[in-house]
């Protein structure tokens, strides 16, 4: 009896761990149990049975208004930008073949963070309010994210693309985007340097049903898209030579890589802002749970993310109620000693 | 190696050259600015001082920042010369290693627990955050069979730089009072800095300065490769050691009076390089005049930028920096 079951169809094929199978269930679970439980927890206190019943409009009217409302839009939106920067982060690690890869290094989180206080700068009348509606940001957001992601992959363009040169050019390009931020952040009023603030510390406050319902489909047609390239992450793992020698077409598979991991985080951070190192750590975690090949640290990978931001934002809003603190000052604050220590991990790499 | 000026001579007048244009640039940012001042009343401030604004202006608010951004640029881009000969990485320097963003991290956390808000408290504390930083990047880069590699340093800075600065982000987002007193110092500037700052943090910028001069020649060797240098009888450990110590002194010192400058420390030790070649007896005394250049003419500048607010010089250095940081990024990195 062998340990994997094979899986191969026309266009698609991998090899199925059965043990990453029980991983996968037990995750699935656990993700749905904490948001049962994440849901339930704030202000208005709701057992897990009340939850249910409200979420299917059973439940009194109160607790229906605060779970549809406010908390199940909230919820809905850590998982699926928990899972879309730790899938982003799973491809840059598997591609740059370093495990100090991720979305917030590559300058992708500081391009989206300069356009989001851009457009706050730009569309503000003399009195500094907003003379559009603030619907657009999460587009500015996106669209400031992609873009630094694709002049980070440009700019490193030299006769293809080399892992060194792409994380150094994001290190410098993050500079840049870092110092022009913050020069933004000086010309407005404290409060936008301070809501600027919070949203390149990341916080999935005040979502609404309408974001999670455009993020959704977005990150579901991604992943399902890198499922369908997983197999050539795991040959890019082998190195360029090896990759070419069997056969890969390692500038294409790049390219197509970079556009997926690109799209995912500027997802993630149009509605989430920046919360950080969650596509560092979620990943190294799924390597560990069911080891490096693509297609099984995938969805592993996606849900240790959201795991992430959905207990980072539990503790957040619970801890220290009636403040509210983002999300991403947790994944940062468990990100950052993590980071050391992998940092001393890969000494001898 | 082709460079522009060989003979020795010649080194000789460049550097004279240099001064008499670091001497033209503290005058330019004594008179231009949001209030003009005309040269003769600059003159006059200092041989007939008579309290009136102009006059208050020059000597309270231009000669302190004219002297300070001299001795700050001169002090990254000597930091950053140092730092690319021991690590041997084109692209290192005190902002992109990191040293910068533990300044920073250090200064929040003292404004956010222990309400401090003075310039002058700050600049020791930053101090103590840069020292603080380069010596964990520099731990955590050499960690490991092949020591400090130049890639694992860089990825090391990087890495301690996000993590600084996500914490750092997370304290101010929880005081926005915190944000407002930090906001213009975290973006770096020599603007509303007085001379007693600079005078506290002069004796090791001094150090520094003359240190860095004094080991060029142990750094000539050191850069051939360090078996070559150990071979010819050079304890490499300790010249290692006396290059980290200045460079602490000289990032420490630049921060702790400017905040986080960054890209100074890449950019004008290859520009240095291009004048005299790899010789580090000319690179240093070059790169300490270029760096006063390039600070004294980017302050001047991020005042006319966004009149009549001033741009934070940090911003205008970063602008000027990073075209230049990518383009030795694709030249040098395969």
């Amino acid at each position: 009896m062998t340990k994997y079951t094979s899986f191969r169809m026309k266009a698609i094929s991998f090899l199925l761990d059965r043990r990453a199978l029980w991983v996968i269930a037990a995750l699935v679970c656990a993700v749905l149990v904490t948001a049962l439980l994440s849901i339930g927890l704030g202000e208005i206190f709701m057992t897990p049975d009340q939850v249910v019943k409200a979420l299917f409009g059973y439940g009194d009217e109160m607790n229906e208004l605060v779970v549809k409302q406010f908390r199940f839009p909230r919820i809905a939106m850590a998982v699926l930008a928990g899972a879309a920067l730790a899938v982003s982060g799973a491809i840059l690690q598997g591609m740059i073949r370093n495990p100090l890869a991720s979305p917030d290094i590559l300058g992708i989180t500081w391009g989206g963070a300069l356009a989001t206080i851009g457009f706050l700068t730009v569309f503000s009348d003399k009195a500094n309010a907003l003379t559009v509606s603030i619907q657009w940001m999460p587009l500015a957001s996106f669209t400031g994210a992609v873009l630094a992601g694709f002049l980070v992959f440009l700019l490193s363009w030299k006769n293809g693309i080399s892992p060194i040169r792409l994380v150094l050019i994001g290190i410098g390009l993050t500079a840049l985007l870092q110092a022009l931020t913050t020069l933004l952040m000086i010309v407005g009023p404290i409060y936008r340097a301070s809501e600027a603030n919070i949203w390149i510390t990341g916080s999935v406050h005040g979502t609404n049903g309408e974001d999670v319902l455009t993020l959704l489909p977005w990150v579901v047609i991604l992943l399902i898209l890198l499922m369908v390239y997983s197999r050539r992450v795991n040959l890019q793992e082998l190195g360029d030579d090896v990759a070419r020698g069997a056969g890969a077409m390692l500038l294409k598979d790049r390219i197509v890589l970079l556009l997926i991991s690109t799209a995912l985080a500027g997802g993630a951070v149009a509605f989430a802002g920046g919360v950080g190192f969650v596509g560092l750590m979620a990943p190294h975690i799924a390597r560990k749970l069911v080891g490096s090949s693509f297609g099984v640290l995938v969805p592993v990978s996606a849900l240790v993310g959201s795991m992430l931001v959905m207990i980072a934002d539990l503790i957040g809003r619970t801890l220290f109620s009636p403040l509210e603190v983002p999300a991403g000052v947790f994944t940062a604050a468990i990100g950052a000693p993590y980071f050391i220590y992998l940092l001393y991990r890969s000494r001898n790499k | 190696m082709t460079h522009k000026l060989h003979s020795s001579n010649r080194k000789w007048f460049g550097i004279v050259i240099g001064l008499l244009l670091v001497m033209m640039l503290m005058v330019a940012s004594v008179v231009y600015g949001l209030t003009s001042i005309t040269w003769a009343t600059a003159w006059r401030a200092f041989t007939q001082y008579d309290g009136s604004n102009a006059h208050i202006i020059i000597i309270e608010n231009r000669v302190p920042r004219a002297l300070i951004g001299a001795a700050v640029g001169a002090s990254l881009a000597v930091a950053g010369a140092l730092m690319q000969a021991i690590t041997r990485n084109p692209l290192a320097s005190p902002s992109i290693l990191g040293v910068n963003a533990g300044a920073s991290f250090v200064i929040v956390i003292a404004v956010t627990f222990f309400s401090v808000s003075s310039l002058a408290t700050f600049s020791w504390l930053a101090f103590l955050g840069a020292a603080f930083a380069s010596i964990l990047v520099y731990v955590l880069g050499s960690l490991g069979r092949e020591g400090l590699t130049a890639m694992k340093l860089t990825l090391a800075g990087a890495a301690m730089a996000a993590m600084f600065s996500s914490l750092t982000q997370g304290m101010l987002v929880l005081n926005e009072k915190a944000l407002e007193d930090v906001l213009f110092w975290l973006a770096g500037s020599i603007e509303g800095r007085s001379l007693a700052m600079l005078y506290s943090v002069l004796p090791y910028i001094g150090v520094g300065l003359v240190g860095a001069l004094l080991i060029s020649t142990k750094i000539n060797t050191l850069v051939i490769g360090e078996d070559v240098a150990k071979g010819l009888g050079q304890r490499t450990l300790l010249v290692k050691a006396g290059a980290a110590l200045f460079i602490v002194f000289l990032a420490g010192g630049s921060v702790a009076v400017a905040g986080p400058i960054g890209f100074i420390g890449i950019v004008v030790p290859h520009v240095a390089r291009f004048f005299t070649g790899p010789d580090y007896r000319w690179v240093i005394p070059y790169s300490a005049i270029l760096g006063a250049i390039l600070l004294l003419s980017a302050d001047i500048a991020a005042r006319y930028v966004i009149m009549p607010l001033e741009a934070p010089v940090g911003v205008l250095t970063a602008v000027i920096g990073t075209p230049f940081f990518i383009y030795i990024a694709r030249r040098e990195f395969k």
